[in-house]
């Protein structure tokens, strides 16, 4: 029996509860479950034990992907999930959170023999989820060494920074601005992807290694200060992520109604009741990236009646993964290319979004004569986020903290990693991989000091 | 963690993984990867005697049996010792020896059946510091045409005589490696302990041919149109190697005889049934050859978790735990009877079970409609054919009937232990005691 739902998708305005509990719940329910051991077994034993793997050198934490793959076909997922795990210690997010597609299994060899690569996703969250479901945590701390060190931001770069600094002997503390710690894992990522409370789950493991001291609600530039870190610590890392959002900068983009998608899918990503969570009839997502993905198909999956994705250029620029953009398109979701807004209008709140074509020459993006009008009672822009709030000495470069080698930046004995870091593509997975390799670079500084 | 670390007819190694004698182990550049891959140790590819080079074949010398997707099942070989001259080969071997040595480093030989020769070459060998020979009376192709390798093994006289002069002439630790292409495996074995020998290893290569081709008519591997019979290894020859090495572990004349397991070894659960069924270690060559030395990395870490799993501090404790459970088939319990059970919520229904019973079995499985496929008991000899024809694992499984239940297939009683030699059908039976 289904509990009746207080409004409908058709129901107008920005609205809570158009779908039913049971609705909700299985919408959010997780989008790819775990595989039992013969799905994994079966799945292993595609792997050719590739020489030198192209999948390996894919994975930006350059994972030992075809050892832990053998490791399960012979019946051991959990010395698999230490393989995996030695070199990324969120290897269970990561295993739900990385558009394989564009990583690992793209590269892989069977993807080129036969468009169907080893499904090495959902090998990883196999492996992992055993080790973890068994409450293991497979790493023991070095001898102490009395080193101090400060990590700000406890998303994945700050997490993966502080965890093998631990696991070094050195003594963490670890600082984020919000309540929890997880970053955009608890934040961002979408709800589907990490369902049944995974993110805090993963962290509260990953703590077990001991060692680090976390100070959630902390925040650089309001209770602490980059001199006072430095001060008193060893060495300072920082992994703040990006903090500010792009503007919009198109007529009416202060209309109510008109949202930050990150914020908007943090909201959902919190919500203790989806049900209770408003959400518009005719939903318009404005960008091209994951986030624009994310934000719309929740949306839908909320009960929107309709929901758009703009995006400015052509399809193949957008950033999201093809994987991800049928995604959006199973779900529901229109993408709509080559078409910006010009203007958001609306008396009071959002009543619709005026796109114009555009086109793509030498001399840029140029907005074209002819306009047509989008329904939209709720607005989302996805058109990327940008580094705020950062110390003014740190050196930046292309709008993000300038590092060199594994993340030192201008700033002696203060390194930096993650999306907030200069270079790599801004993934959870990029993110691991710089904290990891900046604790490692900390750590070979202060043993040479 | 377990310890992994063994010592076989003293000869120690970090883990009991060794390569054996074959390409793998043919060169110091070979074996010294392998080293640093994580091998626990080598025996290097068959030195013979000095003189003219080993000319081998210049066209394929290998043929395969390949499973779906082509996964190698097994592979078959023409070719012979160590083609590199003996001086080479002497020279890194006492380099690596010096190099790396926590690894252990056995050096394989043949040379003919004359005492000069074996005291010529073991005092050549026991100048490397190497750790050990290991005699290949095994190698079935080409050498054997010569009076060598298996031509020695299929005659325990004549390895009895050989392994004397090995012992007599050098102090080295002593390993006979046997072939497999005779009768039964113990008169070898028998014949290497007598003639002083501190260890078998077994098998060797299987005289095979993999395939024909249908086109020219020649055996693979074809050297321009012809073929000789080759020697079979890889993960189907297993089985013949595991019941050979368990014949040795559990034969009175040979049980303390220790044994290095050969053939098949593939996966960390291979070697733990060789040394379940007493080899003290393992040797690996297809498997190194299909995927490289890194494979040795699973071996050890899946090892270690089973040891761990067991509660077992090492792989002494592992070794020869199966030897027990081998016995003959007058000794098994006839009182123990099982029926098949096929889980209804595991069944995909694809009647596998129902055709393999049906038609070459006991028909013992009723196909009902809406294709239910269920087992009779009063028709089901416990076959374990279903089982094994059944693509879901654990879906069809074996129930043992309780003590005093009654069989309804036969209708008797289930009683505690007996065996044929007591059995009522048979003629040459001792009255029960
Ligand atoms: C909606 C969305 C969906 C995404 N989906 C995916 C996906 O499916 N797969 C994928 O690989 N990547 C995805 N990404 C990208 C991925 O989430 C990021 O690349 C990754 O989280 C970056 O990690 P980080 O540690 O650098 O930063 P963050 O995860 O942003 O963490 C930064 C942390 O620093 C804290 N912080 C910020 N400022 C301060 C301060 N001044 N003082 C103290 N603490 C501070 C924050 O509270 C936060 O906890 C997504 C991103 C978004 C926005
Ligand atoms: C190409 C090849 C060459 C071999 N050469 C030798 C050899 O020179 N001496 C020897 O004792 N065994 C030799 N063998 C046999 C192996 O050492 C081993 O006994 C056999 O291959 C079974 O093990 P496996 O199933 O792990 O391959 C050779 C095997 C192969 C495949
Ligand atoms: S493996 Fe291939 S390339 Fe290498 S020697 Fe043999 S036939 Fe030649």
């Amino acid at each position: 029996m289904t509990t009746a739902a207080p409004n409908s998708p058709l129901s107008p305005g920005i609205v809570a509860g158009r779908l039913p509990a049971e609705a909700l719940a299985e919408n959010f329910g997780d989008i790819a479950p775990v595989m039992d051991m013969h799905e994994a077994r079966v799945a292993a034993d595609r792997c050719y034990f590739c020489h030198d793997a192209p999948c390996v050198t894919a994975c930006p934490t350059a994972i030992d992907i075809p050892l832990f793959i053998r490791q399960i076909a012979t019946g051991t997922p959990e010395v698999a999930a230490r393989t995996i795990l030695s070199q990324n210690i969120l290897g269970g997010m990561c295993a739900r959170v990385c558009p394989t597609e564009t990583l690992c299994e793209e590269a892989c060899v069977r993807e080129a023999a036969e468009g169907k690569p080893v499904e090495i996703g959902r090998l990883q969250r196999f492996a992992t989820d055993t080790l973890m479901e068994a409450g293991v945590h497979p790493f023991t701390r070095a001898a102490p060494t009395g080193r101090r060190i400060a990590v700000v931001g406890a998303g994945p770069a700050g997490l993966a920074c502080a965890h093998r600094l631990a696991m070094k002997g050195h003594e963490v503390a670890l600082y984020d601005a919000r309540p929890k710690a997880g970053g955009l894992n608890e934040y961002g990522i979408a709800a589907y992807k990490v369902a049944g409370g995974f993110a805090a789950a993963e962290v509260e493991w990953l703590l077990q290694i001991g060692g680090i001291t976390l100070h959630p609600g902390r925040a650089l530039g309001r209770e602490i200060t980059l001199e006072g870190l430095r001060a008193g610590h060893d060495a300072v890392f920082l992994g703040v992520g990006l903090q500010g959002v792009n503007a919009l900068r198109a007529e009416g983009e202060a209309i109510e109604g008109v949202r930050d998608a990150v914020a908007f899918i943090a909201d959902l990503r919190q919500a203790a009741d989806l049900g209770a969570l408003p959400v518009g009839r005719d939903v318009v997502v404005i960008g091209g990236g994951m986030t624009a993905v994310d934000a719309a198909v929740q949306s839908k999956l909320l009960g929107a009646e309709t929901v758009t994705i703009l995006y400015r250029r052509g399809q193949e620029r957008m950033s999201a993964s093809r994987d991800e953009q049928e995604h959006a398109t199973a779900s529901g979701v229109r993408i709509i290319c080559n078409a910006a807004p010009v203007a958001i209008r609306g008396a009071g709140t959002v009543r619709e979004v005026v796109c114009a074509y555009t086109t793509e020459g030498a001399d840029g993006l140029k907005l074209g004569p002819e306009t047509f009008t989008l329904r939209a009672d709720q607005v989302f822009k996805a058109i990327g986020q940008q580094l705020a709030g950062v110390p003014g000495v740190l050196a930046l470069t292309g709008g993000k903290i300038a590092v060199t080698g594994a993340g030192r930046t201008s700033v002696p004995g203060v390194w930096a990693g993650g999306d907030c870091a200069a270079g790599g593509e801004d993934l959870t997975v990029t993110a691991v991989a710089e904290g990891r390799d900046a604790a490692e670079d900390i750590h070979a500084q202060l043993a040479g000091a | 963690m377990a310890n992994l670390a063994t010592s076989f007819i003293g000869i120690k190694s970090p883990n009991p993984f060794w390569l054996a004698s074959a390409p793998p182990t043919d060169k110091e550049y070979n074996v010294v990867r392998a080293y640093k891959a994580g091998w626990g140790g080598v025996v290097w590819k068959t030195l013979g005697l000095d003189g003219p080079p080993i000319v081998n074949v210049n066209g394929p010398r290998y043929g395969a049996v390949w499973g779906a997707d082509r996964r190698l099942l097994a592979m078959n070989n023409i070719e012979l010792i160590t083609d590199r001259p003996l001086e080479v080969n002497l020279r890194e071997i006492k380099q690596v020896k010096r190099d790396w040595p926590d690894r252990a480093l056995v050096v394989s030989l043949m040379v003919p059946c004359d005492e000069e020769s074996w005291q010529t070459i073991l005092k050549r060998v026991e100048e490397t510091d190497c750790d050990g020979v290991e005699l290949n009376f095994g190698c079935p192709h080409g050498m054997s045409e010569r009076g060598m390798g298996s031509a020695v093994g299929q005659v325990p006289e004549y390895i009895e005589m050989v392994t004397r002069w090995v012992k007599k002439h050098s102090r080295m630790p002593c390993i006979v490696k046997l072939t497999p292409n005779i009768a039964d495996i113990r008169r070898p074995a028998e014949a290497a302990l007598r003639g002083g020998a501190d260890a078998v290893s077994l098998i060797n290569t299987v005289s095979s041919i993999t395939s024909v081709d249908l086109d020219s008519f020649s055996p693979e591997p074809s050297i321009g149109g012809k073929g000789a019979h080759g020697g079979l290894c890889g993960p189907a020859v297993k089985p013949i190697a595991l019941n050979m090495v368990a014949e040795i572990a559990r034969n009175p004349e040979t049980r303390d005889l220790p044994v290095s397991g050969i053939g098949g070894v593939t996966t960390w659960r291979d070697a733990a049934e060789f040394m379940a069924l007493g080899a003290g270690n393992v040797q690996v060559c297809t498997a190194a050859m299909t995927y490289g030395f890194r494979i040795v990395q699973e071996m050890i870490s899946g090892l270690s978790q089973y040891l761990d799993d067991k509660g077992m501090s090492g792989v002494d404790q592992l070794i020869g735990r199966a030897v027990p459970n081998v016995t003959d088939w007058q000794y098994l319990n006839l009182n123990y009877v099982t029926k098949a059970q096929i889980d209804q919520d595991a069944c995909i229904k694809c009647g596998r079970c129902y055709a393999a019973c049906e038609d070459t079995s006991h028909q013992a499985i009723a196909m009902k409609p809406g294709r239910v496929f269920e087992v009779i008991d009063a028709e089901c000899v416990a076959c374990n054919l279903c089982v094994n024809v059944c693509p879901v694992e654990n879906c069809i499984t074996m129930k043992e009937l309780p003590l005093g239940a009654t069989d309804p297939r036969t209708g008797a009683v289930v009683g505690p232990y007996a065996n044929w030699t007591t059995h009522l059908n048979n003629p040459m039976a001792k009255a029960a005691e």
